[in-house]
Formats: structure tokens, C-alpha cells, sequence
């Protein structure tokens, strides 16, 4: 039969031997995940928030190591903690010739607080902070916010500006009860999903979004910044890594996101292929149960939670050979963490010390803390979320056994993990945080500050931690305009964290992009892989 | 025979109510789609704001009670994820699938049949002996590792085909084919051989086993006695006597593979149901898990009563009043 079925494929075929080849302006990318909406304030996820870069900029920028940069405002400045003036480009326009200034601006505020479809306000925290937005002149915007925020221009540049073109409207004014002075209908999902709204001022216009089949873009000949290189762009979604890979090999698409790391190490000896390697804002870390007396999954002599004692939490990290972890499981595609952010980001600490891997010193401790024989654990991890999470949990678990620590692993899909760890059902927990925005703040603010309602602080801390203290530093952190005194604290605060290790770093997971030979792409930290940056090769 | 479909009918409404409660029962155990949708740094207003508008803050058996109410006016509930109605999402998909599909079994259809009469009827000779080997191995290669290898070969190494995607398409009556362009045809090529080949071998055997008992028959013998030649034996005693069961497995099989090609649709990224109904399930997107479980165990329904009609005009003894008592 195979002849057969050589014959009978032969004759399939027949009618398709000739392979299409792309234009030399035309760039083919495979996304591991696709974007569920082309409207750029449906839902703040990566996919969604990556291809909204495409189509629209937002008032700041951010660079590829995430600190912001001018956009569609050419510069800012806090007047004072609550004050902040933007200048907004002058001779920029929308794709449908409406010229950019402070009302589409004000606009799109509005516009992202009268977005009923939009999954769980998405952006409406940001706007909400302003107490006023006044505009001076027609290229001139004051906002005041209700309280001090340095992340003011971070949070701005991921609010895409639409045209306020749009909607029939009279004078626009930041007036949310009287709707901003909108007079018609806000634009909807599906007009932004279907291209009739999405006119933006970004270097690709929109020419198709179909779900699960991809979005194709053309460029924007009237794109006030550097011009791209590329004519026409194809965002192909293949979640799956294999046929993303073969999909390079076969020459259909000419950059492809997050191939493994070990087929990525077989391409760099390729002579057709190039890759890209940049370490990503996401750590990789261990969260314990500490509030507790008595933790769900551990097993004690004394029935304690043994978590609780600040030594027990040093020697489980002593345990751990993050060198291995990098090497073994991950091929070399992450970097061992000792603290929560890469040093690249703002308010990380330049030279962190070391956590080091020295299990006699992890026995010594636990010996000291009265658990000689150690006890028993489950570590609760994912097994879909992360770069091979479930193999790094097995790994920790063998390095928790060998000090005595008699850990088993109980790894799920992430929908189960995530909401099984928001009941705080776990002892101790592997989680991954990507600090998108906010620098060495956000996964302090998030996962190390006591969990407070009224502060929004907190909000993934699940063991319970709590130390006053170190409160009070990142509260003044998160209040501090001034950037060096702020990157001090949140050094500070960083310091504070690592010695009690409410959470233990592990590593920081790296991204990599793979493409064609004659193309080049920098990477980013968010991850996103951004058509304007690919450049072809000189 | 009105009688009879309006009776089949009205059972199915008895099996969806059964699969509708099982289906949205399971994907309530699984989790809560509210930690997958909003950010773990919402604000516990916006959070709740989101469970309230999602309907999650109320009992199962209420949220479950709406649901009815809403599925007996053709709502099937929203997308958690795209904010759309799962219907229309699933629709949408549905051409591509039914595309692949369709040709996949035409496919089998006009290589198995042929290739097991050859056998059946021939069954001591060598090539039978060829074709029925070749039918195991195309039986028992998983259906993802066949599809990767399709890859390599034709597109990887030879570079005729494209790996995925669907290519361009064409929109007829409104929806979007891709059999009508060149570049259509060539993205369709390897997933539907990918799809086609276990049911090639599955049609083959079927066939080959049929037509070997078939031939031994007597009514066989009295035609060949009659004079009969023996294509028209093939065609008009051998053959139509054996379609029966080829029918029932056509039809379970195009129910199948439109409900769960999800592999091939994976592998090929095709955009098609299978590929949606995966990651709804990853993102624990009850709406569409429920509208599709439901839409499916419906076209089951249909299917299995269009196969009991083709059997009635195959076999004049089939009679199906008798059939539905």
C-alpha cells in the first residue's frame, strides 16, 4: 500500500507543485498565541496588547527594555506628585486623514470607560486614578491624578489613542457623566473586530482580523515614525511549536515566536536561520504558605506549619541548584534569579547577592529550626503555563529530597492551578509573574505586600505574608515621583523581601525568536514580537 | 416516514437536555474561568463587576436554569473570551471544517472502496495481501505523528505544499471556501490526506471483508450462472449489498471527524471548530464548550437519521416505521 499511497499522493498534489513565493516587502509571523480582539481596549492580555501596537500608539512608548519613551507625545513632565503635562506630536494623522490632538486623546479615556464588551474594565484603573484632564492648548494635556503615580507615562503607553473621527460628537471635554461630549453611539467590539473603527495612528493599518486564521496589515504610508520595512504583514496564529518550526524549515513563514530551546540551539547551527534570545520580564518563583498554623499539604512531627520559620524558607532556596535548572531544563534559555526582576529593569538591584545553591547549609538550617528529618511536602505547580514548568517543579522536588524534604509534585493545567491557588489550597506553590509594567514594583506591590482591599496591594499574595515594615517602604516607593529616590526604595524593599523570602526567586525564563537568514529582530522584554523592529539584514 | 423523523426528532431533545446538563456541570468542577480572564491585578471591583456580568455570581442550578431559558430562544450564551455569541463563533469555523471534512471522506471513499473490492474479491492474490498490510500501518500511525510527517516530506524537504493555514479563500453565499483556488487547494492537500488516511484503511477493510463474504453467496453463483458479467456482478449484487455498513461508518465518521478533527485541525493550524473548541476548554470558555458539545450531539442526531433514510432506499427491507417502534 505505500507505493500506492506515494502514487495516490502524487496525484493529490498534482494540481499544487508550484510553491508561491512572498514578495521581497512582505513578512509572514507565526504567533504562538493569537490575539482575541482587534480592538485594542477588549482585554488586557499580550496578544491583544502586541497586536494594538501594530495598529495604534499610545501617548508614551516602550522600548524593548520596557522603560517608556516618547510617542505620540514628544515629551512629559511632573509638575508636581500630582500633576503631569504631555506635548503631543504635532502633523501626526490617523489613517483616515483626521488629524491627531488632545480630543482624541480625551477620547479614547472616555472611550475606555464606556467600553461595556471589555473583559473586566481592562484599562479603566488608569483613568479612573485622574481627578481632572485639562487640556492648556490643542497639543498640550495636564492630567491630575487623584493620588501620587510615577507610573504614569508606563500606564498611558498601553492605552491605544483612537480617533475620536469615530462618533459623532460636540466639544469634547474629560466629563465622563456628560459622556465627554460623545453625541452618538461608542464604538463597539465588533466595528474594531471588522476594521470599520480601527483607524489608528500606528505604522500598520488593519486589512483583515479573522479569528483563528490571522490578521493581515499593510503599512501605513503616513506613519509620522520610522517608516517599516514591510509592505504587508501576516500574523499567523500556530499555538502548536512543532508545526510553528516546520512552518520556518518549509520557508512559509520567515519569523516564528518561542520555538523550544532545544530546536533553537539546532537552528543556530543552521546557515539559512538566525535566532533571537532575550530574557524576558517574567521570574519563575516559589510561593510558601506562611499565614497559616496549619498548612493543607505538609506534614510535620509537631503538625506545625513549618513555613513559618524564616529558616525553614532559606534552606528550601539553599536547596535549590538554579545553575542546573537553567542548563539542564531549560537549554540554557533562562538565567538563574536572585531577586524578582532582571537587572535591566528599573528598581532592580544592579548586584544583587546571590542566592546560592549549598544544601549541607539547607540541612543545617532545618536542623535548627527542629525538622532534622525534614517532612513531608507536595509542591503544587502548572504543567502548561510556563517554558517546561512541570519538568523545573520535578527538579525542585529532587533537590528539596535530597536535604530531607520529602516533596512530591502535583502539577495541573494552569485553569485548574489558578483557581485552586486564588482558595490558597496550596503549601507551596511554583507561579510565574511577567512584571509587565512598573519595573521591580509590580511583583513586590503584588505577591510580597500585605493583602489590602482599600490599597489594591497585595492581591496575589496567597501565603499571607505580611510584614508592616516593608509596607511602608513600598507604599512610599509606589508614591515617589522622583526616580532615583524611588529606585533606591524599591531597592530597599527588594533587600527586605529576599531576607525574609516570603517568595523564592528562581529564574527569569528568556524569550526567543527564530527567523530566516537576511532578517534581524532585537527582541523584547514584554515579549512581543513587533513587525515595525524586524529589520531586514543589510 | 414523517411520523418517523418527527419522532427521532422530539427523542433528541431528551438527549440534549441530558448532554447540555453534563457538559455544564463538568466545565463548572473544572475552575473558574474568572482567574484566566482578569488580570490578577483587577481591582476586586472590577472583579466582581466581571463575575456579576457573567452571571458566576449566582447559584449553579440558577446559572444553569437561564441557561435554558436563553438556549430555548437559540441563545447559546456569550463568549467569556471574545465577547461574541458562541454560536456565531462556532458557525464561523464551521465552513472550514465541514470543507476538510467533505474531502477527507470523498477521498477514502474513492481510494478505500476501490482498493477493497480489489482485495475482497481477489483475496489469496498478493496484491489483497499488499492492500491489507498497507491498511494496518495506515489504521495504527497516531494521527499527530502522521501529520508532522506529512510535514517534513512534502513540505519541509520537497517544498511543495505549505505546512498550515488555510490559504485563500473564496466567499460563496457568504461563506468562505477554499477548494476553489489554487493556493486554497494547496493548503487543503495534506490535512485532508492527514484525516483521510485511517479512514482510507478503515473504508478498505470494510469493503475488502464485505465483497469476500459477498462473492461466496449464492445469489452471487446464480448470476454467474445467469451469464452476468462480472462488472455487473461487482456493481449491481456485490457491491450495493455491501454499502450498508459502509454507509453507517461514512456517517459516524462525518460525525467524528467534524466534532473532534481537533488534532489534524492542531497540527495544520486550521482554523476550523476543533481548533476552537480546544482552546475554549483551555481557557474554560463554558459557553462555547456547552454550545458546541450541544450543536454536535445534534448533528449526531440528523446524522444517524439521514443514514437510517439511505438505508431505506438501499435495502427495500429496511422499513423504518417498523424501526422507530
Amino acid at each position: 500500500m505505500n507505493a500506492r499511497l506515494l502514487g495516490t499522493l502524487g496525484l493529490a498534489i498534482l494540481p499544487a507543485i508550484v510553491p508561491v513565493s512572498a514578495g521581497a516587502e512582505a513578512l509572514r509571523i507565526a504567533l504562538a498565541s493569537e490575539p482575541t480582539a482587534a480592538d485594542p481596549h477588549y482585554h488586557n492580555v499580550s496578544p491583544n496588547n502586541a497586536l494594538g501596537k501594530y495598529i495604534f500608539d499610545a501617548l508614551a512608548a516602550t522600548n524593548a527594555d520596557q522603560k517608556a519613551v516618547p510617542g505620540l507625545a514628544s515629551s512629559w513632565q511632573a509638575v508636581d506628585d500630582t500633576t503631569w503635562v504631555f506635548k503631543l506630536r504635532s502633523g501626526v494623522k490617523f489613517t483616515n486623514g483626521d488629524p491627531f490632538d488632545v480630543n482624541d486623546v480625551i477620547f479614547t479615556f472616555c472611550r475606555v470607560m464606556n467600553n461595556p464588551q471589555s473583559v473586566a474594565g481592562s484599562f479603566t484603573p488608569y483613568v479612573t486614578a485622574f481627578a481632572k484632564v485639562e487640556t492648556p492648548d490643542n497639543l498640550t494635556l495636564k492630567i491630575t491624578t487623584k493620588t501620587p503615580d510615577p507610573l504614569i507615562p508606563e500606564k498611558l503607553a498601553e492605552i491605544a489613542i483612537l480617533s475620536d473621527s469615530i462618533v459623532p460628537h460636540g466639544e469634547i471635554t474629560f466629563d465622563l457623566e456628560k459622556k465627554c461630549g460623545v453625541t452618538g453611539e461608542w464604538p463597539t467590539l465588533a466595528q474594531l473586530n471588522s476594521g470599520e473603527a480601527t483607524i489608528g495612528t500606528g505604522p500598520f493599518k488593519l486589512v483583515k482580523y479573522v479569528k483563528g486564521a490571522g490578521v493581515e496589515l499593510v503599512r501605513n504610508d503616513g506613519y509620522w515614525g520610522e517608516k517599516p520595512a514591510w509592505d504587508k504583514v501576516s500574523l499567523l496564529p500556530v499555538p502548536n511549536a512543532g508545526p510553528r518550526l516546520a512552518g520556518l524549515l518549509a520557508g512559509d513563514y520567515d519569523l516564528i515566536e518561542s520555538p523550544s530551546a532545544r530546536d533553537a540551539n539546532n537552528l543556530k547551527k543552521d546557515p539559512k536561520f538566525s535566532i533571537t534570545t532575550k530574557p524576558s520580564n517574567r521570574v519563575i518563583f516559589l510561593q510558601f504558605d506562611i499565614e497559616r498554623d496549619k498548612s493543607p499539604f505538609v506534614e510535620t512531627a509537631d503538625g506545625k506549619n513549618p513555613f513559618k520559620d524564616e529558616r525553614v524558607r532559606r534552606a528550601v532556596s539553599l536547596a535549590i541548584d538554579r545553575n542546573v535548572i537553567v542548563k539542564r531544563i531549560m537549554d540554557d534559555a533562562a538565567a538563574p534569579a536572585s531577586q524578582f526582576v532582571p537587572e535591566t529593569m528599573f528598581g532592580a538591584q544592579p548586584k544583587p547577592e546571590p542566592l546560592v545553591y549549598d544544601p549541607k547549609k539547607a540541612k543545617e538550617l532545618l536542623a535548627e529550626a527542629g525538622y532534622p528529618n525534614g517532612f513531608k511536602l507536595t509542591l503544587h505547580a502548572t504543567n502548561d503555563r510556563y517554558i517546561n514548568d512541570g519538568q523545573v517543579a520535578q527538579a525542585i522536588a529532587q533537590f528539596l529530597n535530597r536535604v530531607g524534604i520529602q516533596t512530591e509534585v502535583d502539577a495541573m493545567t494552569s485553569s485548574i492551578f489558578f483557581s485552586r491557588r486564588s482558595k490558597r489550597e496550596f503549601s507551596l506553590s511554583q507561579g510565574g509573574w511577567g512584571s509587565s509594567f512598573g519595573g521591580a514594583s509590580n511583583f513586590l506591590t503584588q505577591f510580597v505586600a500585605t493583602n489590602n482591599k482599600n490599597l489594591g496591594t497585595g492581591r496575589s499574595n496567597y501565603g499571607g505574608w505580611s510584614d508592616p515594615e516593608f509596607d511602608a517602604v513600598i507604599s512610599q516607593a509606589n508614591a515617589t515621583i522622583d526616580e532615583k529616590k524611588r529606585s533606591e526604595l524599591l531597592q530597599q524593599a527588594a533587600r527586605m523581601a529576599l531576607k525574609s523570602l516570603p517568595d523564592i526567586p528562581i529564574h527569569f525564563e528568556s524569550t526567543i525568536w527564530a527567523f530566516r537568514k537576511g532578517l534581524s529582530y532585537e527582541g523584547r522584554m514584554d515579549q512581543y514580537t513587533l513587525a515595525a523592529a524586524v529589520k531586514p539584514a543589510r | 416516514m414523517g411520523t418517523f423523523v418527527l419522532q427521532r426528532l422530539l427523542q433528541s431533545i431528551g438527549v440534549l437536555l441530558a448532554v447540555s446538563l453534563v457538559v455544564f456541570l463538568a466545565v463548572y468542577a473544572i475552575g473558574d474561568p474568572v482567574e484566566l480572564l482578569v488580570s490578577q491585578e483587577a481591582t476586586e471591583l472590577e472583579r466582581d463587576r466581571m463575575i456579576q456580568i457573567l452571571g458566576l455570581d449566582r447559584p449553579i442550578w440558577e446559572q444553569y436554569l437561564t441557561f435554558l431559558g436563553n438556549a430555548l430562544r437559540g441563545d447559546l450564551g456569550q463568549s467569556f473570551v471574545h465577547g461574541e455569541p458562541a454560536i456565531q463563533l462556532i458557525v464561523s469555523r464551521m465552513p472550514a471544517t465541514f470543507e476538510l471534512v467533505f474531502f477527507a471522506l470523498l477521498l477514502a471513499c474513492l481510494v478505500g472502496i476501490p482498493l477493497g473490492l480489489v482485495a475482497g474479491l481477489h483475496s489469496d492474490s498478493r496484491t489483497s495481501r499488499i492492500i491489507m498490510t498497507g491498511s494496518i500501518l495506515g489504521y495504527s500511525l497516531p494521527n499527530f505523528w502522521k501529520g508532522m510527517m506529512l510535514i517534513l516530506l512534502l513540505s519541509v524537504w520537497v517544498h511543495w505544499l505549505p505546512t498550515s493555514g488555510r490559504g485563500e479563500t473564496v466567499t460563496v453565499l457568504g461563506v468562505p471556501l477554499s477548494f476553489l483556488t489554487l493556493d486554497g487547494i494547496r493548503h487543503l492537500v495534506m490535512p485532508v490526506l492527514n484525516l483521510s488516511i485511517p479512514n482510507m484503511a478503515l473504508m478498505t477493510r470494510l469493503t475488502a471483508s464485505g465483497a469476500a463474504e459477498a462473492r461466496l453467496q449464492d445469489y452471487v453463483r446464480f448470476a454467474r450462472a445467469k451469464g452476468v458479467r462480472p462488472q455487473g456482478i461487482v456493481r449491481r449484487h456485490i457491491l450495493r449489498n455491501i454499502l450498508i455498513p459502509i454507509v453507517t461508518v461514512v456517517g459516524v465518521e462525518f460525525g467524528q471527524l467534524i466534532a473532534f478533527s481537533t488534532i489534524t485541525e492542531t497540527v495544520f493550524a486550521w482554523p476550523g471548530m476543533g481548533k476552537l473548541l480546544i482552546t475554549s476548554i483551555y481557557r474554560l470558555d463554558r459557553p462555547v464548550v456547552v454550545a458546541y458539545i450541544m450543536m454536535i450531539t445534534f448533528l449526531f442526531v440528523i446524522i444517524n437519521l439521514t443514514v437510517d433514510l439511505i438505508y431505506a432506499a438501499l435495502d427495500p427491507r429496511v422499513k423504518l416505521m417498523e424501526r422507530a417502534s
